[in-house]
């Protein structure tokens, strides 16, 4: 049973949108705002963002992370940038552009005025940032300097060094540790959500577990923010960190919350390539490096010889060949299937030939070594720490991996999922990327959900549904009943005793995940990765071992939780994937695609979002739809050549 | 790289199950190990062997694996993340040691760090640090145009080379002494040189000090080997201006 559902967009032209429903929404007396407990469950940019400012309101904050501090969130490892509409460097950018890129960017299936007010609050969150004191990259008269990044025509990218993301996340901590020393924010270190719970339909609590005691704990709130970042882990071998996990986001699609587009996942063209077999995970190499990088192979099929011995017109240059307009600075998207593809027909390099080369001998030679060290310093040590390679007198090999997921959570206009009181904000949420995500927009994004989205939308909520007019505490029998059904699901996993570790069933996952669900894919492939994981997921719950026990710290078991949920999530995405025979943005079906081989859209039956509902362990979940249309930014097939 | 699974190592790994029991060196030896993996996925595959025997896994903490979130943290063969400069114990790789070698590898040991088990301490005393004082207080949706506060170029980068630590603690566990000033001037030195951070840099310095005193953290005697072991390159240069920085606010406060 399919339901049409709506995002709750206000009605009206679309730059008037959010500041007329800015006027509209009820605000809470400022008397009655530490009345209201907010649990926030995730302290990257999102999580971090929407405390400080909803404590700076006067909410009382329930914070929770599993890292064994706010500062270490995933969002830290965040490199390349962030963009806004600044236009301080006076080349053409506006609201209007950012928000025109990104829709387009997205391959029209994100939500048009969720995408027009992120790029409107854009320039707010520099200025926030800024004041913060997070040492952005400056140009020498003391303004702030701009690249541009991703597949943008503008520089409208701001930076700090290669470590964007751990500017920004610790000017955000800074200011939750702020909110720490006045007693407005309580954080929870080393708690995992566990469950999520409801009563009388709504959000009005978690349960948690405590990672080093293995105790389980209760938590009541008013309103419940996950803020847990992207699943990427899914496929185990990701650029994400290795505690980033779907949990959360799982429990609130058992719950009820619909989950929007999984099979929406970004595959980020450079990366380090795979190394053997014990690698843990994958690292990215900031894509500002394609601004001066040429991405290349040999035209010769396995080749054999050095890259220094293979002369200009044996190599195959062949982003810039196929798309002499934006060349190496074509969107993640469209570099990684082509990546994919050179090292398909065999002309892939380095021992294992999974890989391209990432060249910058002609940017050394045209700026010299010291302003290409200057730039990529950094990356380029890290290259070679883990390569041990040097990069400036051998091209990086490069190959694309797992980065970012786009589908997520659903959300309404207001960051609602579809449980009343349960908001999901950044990575987790499917709201503003559609179908690919641009480059420096999820820190954007992360930012703007939390500094400026919903502390007037949760405060709408609070007034219209006046949850602190029936207070519910921990005895509530909802708790009860939620405390028990973790407590299960952990024995559970220890008492299954069988003969194979949980990162075994991870890896094997991941095979199936990047073999039928990975960079392009088809009916056939999608149908068998299906029934794998189903079988995979059934051996897992006979056969997984997970030593210890449940008290103190273990491993393990916290692992084993978490894979059991991908192996459930992993069927999903095949199925999204499965049921859009469409091609956009990172989603490639290899039955949809144009003549030269670029996805292929079909917007007559698929331009909406796909909104799953859970209805039941081994049922077939429903696949509800919201109708997207797109006033502003008409649709076209995106072309880069 | 090709795969060449050819060390064998011996491993003397810190064990303890809990705050509250006695831990002791153990000895393992390790097959298989790859001059390709890094330190981590090494006691990866130590775990996946520890494990199919149904033994207890080695715990120790870790999340980004890229060197950033600064939740690595092993004392290996006595130096803080290892004898690479400038490198996160993730970050570290097996091809710089050799087969047969053997390593020692512990946690970090301060009094203001309490351990939890194995090889994991607690690190939240560098949290009520921060909220002491290490941030500007300034509230969302105040702040003007970012470009109408300058900031030259120079300073800039100084504000960033001091804003590049990642609180993993290195600099606590490889300090004689255990003190925190290296990771504490970082943040100082930081709101120092900005002018965002001038209103309460008095303050902020004073009541960071005084926090991190009464963590138990030790004082700095001036061994420099927070600065050799951070994989930040953070430099004691920072110390110097928190010092001025304290000087400069014990001197206005009598006014
Ligand atoms: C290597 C890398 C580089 C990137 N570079 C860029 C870039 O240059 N520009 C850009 O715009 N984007 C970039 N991105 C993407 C961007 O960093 C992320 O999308 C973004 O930071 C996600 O932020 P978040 O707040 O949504 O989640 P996260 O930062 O992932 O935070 C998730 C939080 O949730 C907590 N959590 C999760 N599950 C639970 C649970 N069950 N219980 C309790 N807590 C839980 C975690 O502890 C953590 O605190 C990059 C991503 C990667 C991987
Ligand atoms: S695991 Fe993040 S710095 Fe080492």
């Amino acid at each position: 049973m399919s339901k049409k559902i709506d995002g709750n967009v206000p009605q009206g032209p679309i730059e008037e949108l959010w500041d007329k429903h800015r006027f509209k929404m009820k605000l809470v007396n400022p008397a009655n705002k530490r009345k209201f407990k907010i649990i926030i469950v995730g302290t990257g940019l999102a999580g971090a963002s929407a405390a400080s400012t909803l404590a700076e309101l006067g909410y009382e904050i329930d914070s929770f992370c599993i890292q064994d501090s706010p500062r270490r969130a995933h969002s830290i490892a965040a490199q390349g940038g962030i963009n806004a509409a600044k236009n301080y460097p006076n080349d053409g950018d506006s609201v209007w552009r950012l928000f025109y890129d990104t829709v387009k960017g997205g391959d029209y299936r994100a939500r048009e005025a969720n995408v027009y007010r992120l790029a409107q609050v854009a320039n707010n969150i520099i200025d926030q940032c800024a004041a913060q004191g997070v040492p952005f990259a400056r140009d020498y008269g003391g303004t702030l300097a701009n690249r541009s990044f991703g597949g943008a025509q503008v520089s409208r990218t701001f930076y700090a060094r290669g470590q964007t993301g751990q500017q920004l996340l610790l000017g955000a901590y800074s200011s939750m540790m702020k909110e720490v020393n006045k007693g407005k924010i309580k954080v929870h270190t080393r708690q995992e959500m566990v469950e999520l719970v409801l009563v009388d339909g709504k959000a009005r609590g978690i349960i948690t577990r405590n990672i080093i005691t293995g105790e389980f704990e209760k938590h009541s709130g008013d309103a419940v923010l996950l803020c847990t970042g992207g699943y990427g882990n899914v496929y185990f071998l990701s650029t994400n960190a290795m505690t980033s996990n779907s949990s959360a986001a799982w429990k609130a699609y058992k719950k009820g919350a619909y989950f929007a587009n999984p099979c929406y996942t970004q595959i980020h063209p450079t990366c380090i390539p795979v190394h053997g077999e014990n690698q843990s995970k994958l690292t990215l190499m900031s894509e500002s490096l394609r601004n001066d990088g040429r991405v290349w192979v040999p035209k010769a099929k396995a080749d054999e010889r050095k890259a220094a011995d293979i002369p200009d017109e044996e190599r195959d240059y062949y982003l810039e060949r196929k798309y002499p307009s934006f060349g190496n600075l074509v969107p993640r998207d469209v570099a990684s299937r082509n990546g994919k593809q050179a090292v398909d027909e065999g002309k892939g390099v380095g021992a294992t030939k999974v890989a391209v080369f990432l060249d910058f001998r002609d940017a050394i030679k045209r700026d010299g070594l010291d302003t290409i060290k200057e730039k990529y310093g950094n990356l380029f040590d890290m290259y070679n720490r883990i390569t041990d390679e040097d990069p400036y007198s051998v091209p990086m090999r490069i190959y694309p991996a797992v980065h970012y997921t786009m589908g997520g959570l659903w959300v309404d206009y207001h960051l609602q999922t579809s449980i009343p009181g349960c908001f999901c904000l950044g990575e987790a949420n499917f709201s503003d990327h559609g179908a690919n995500r641009l480059g420096a927009s999820a820190l954007m994004q992360g930012l703007a959900d939390g500094y400026f989205v919903i502390p007037y939308t949760l405060g709408n909520y609070l007034v219209t549904e006046k949850p602190d007019q029936n207070k519910i505490d921990t005895d509530h029998p909802e708790f009860e009943t939620s405390l028990k059904s973790a407590k299960d699901r952990f024995n559970k996993l220890l008492g299954i005793n069988g003969g194979r570790s949980v990162d075994s069933f991870h890896k094997e996952l991941g095979q199936y995940m990047w073999e039928y669900v990975g960079m392009a894919r088809n009916e056939a492939g999608l149908k068998t990765g299906i029934k794998k994981i189903a079988e995979l997921r059934a051996k897992f719950w006979k056969d997984v071992k997970v030593t210890g026990t449940n008290d103190g710290i273990n491993i393990e078991l916290e692992k084993a939780n978490r894979v059991a949920d991908f192996l459930e999530l992993g069927e999903l995405m095949a199925r999204d994937a499965l049921e859009r025979p469409e091609s956009c943005g990172g989603h490639f079906r290899e039955e949809s695609q144009t003549d030269e081989n670029e996805a292929l859209r079909q917007d007559d039956n698929f331009c909406h979002v796909a909104a799953w509902e859970y209805t039941g362990d081994n049922k077939e979940p429903n696949r509800n739809v919201e109708e997207l249309d797109f006033p502003n930014v008409p649709l076209t097939q995106r072309s880069y050549k | 790289m090709s795969d060449k699974n050819n060390m064998t190592l011996n491993l003397k790994i810190w064990r303890q199950e809990g705050a509250n029991v006695k831990g002791s060196i153990v000895d393992y030896r390790l097959e298989g190990v790859s001059p390709d993996m890094s330190f981590l996925e090494m006691l990866d595959l130590l775990n996946e062997n520890l494990i199919n025997q149904g033994q207890d896994p080695v715990a120790f903490d870790h999340d980004c694996r890229e060197g950033i979130c600064g939740m690595c943290s092993l004392m290996i063969n006595g130096q803080a993340h290892g004898p690479e400069r400038e490198t996160t114990t993730c970050q570290l790789h097996m091809r710089k040691f050799k087969d047969g070698d053997t390593i020692v590898i512990e946690p970090w040991r301060a009094k203001a760090f309490p351990l939890h088990k194995d090889l994991m301490v607690d690190r939240s005393a560098f949290d009520d640090i921060m909220s002491a004082g290490g941030y500007v207080n300034v509230s969302t949706g105040n702040a003007q145009d970012a470009n109408s506060i300058l900031i030259g170029k120079d300073k800039a980068e100084l504000a960033m080379d001091a804003a590049s630590c990642i609180g993993c603690a290195a600099c606590v566990a490889s300090c004689k002494n255990a003190s925190a000033m290296l990771f504490v001037s970082a943040k100082v030195s930081q709101l120092a040189l900005l002018p965002q951070g001038q209103e309460e840099a008095s303050t902020r310095v004073q009541n960071m000090v005084s926090k991190m005193d009464d963590l138990g953290f030790g004082n700095c005697t001036n061994e420099a080997e927070c600065e050799a072991q951070c994989p930040k390159g953070i430099k004691i240069s920072n110390i110097s201006r928190m010092n001025r920085e304290y000087l400069k606010a014990s001197v206005t406060a009598h006014h």
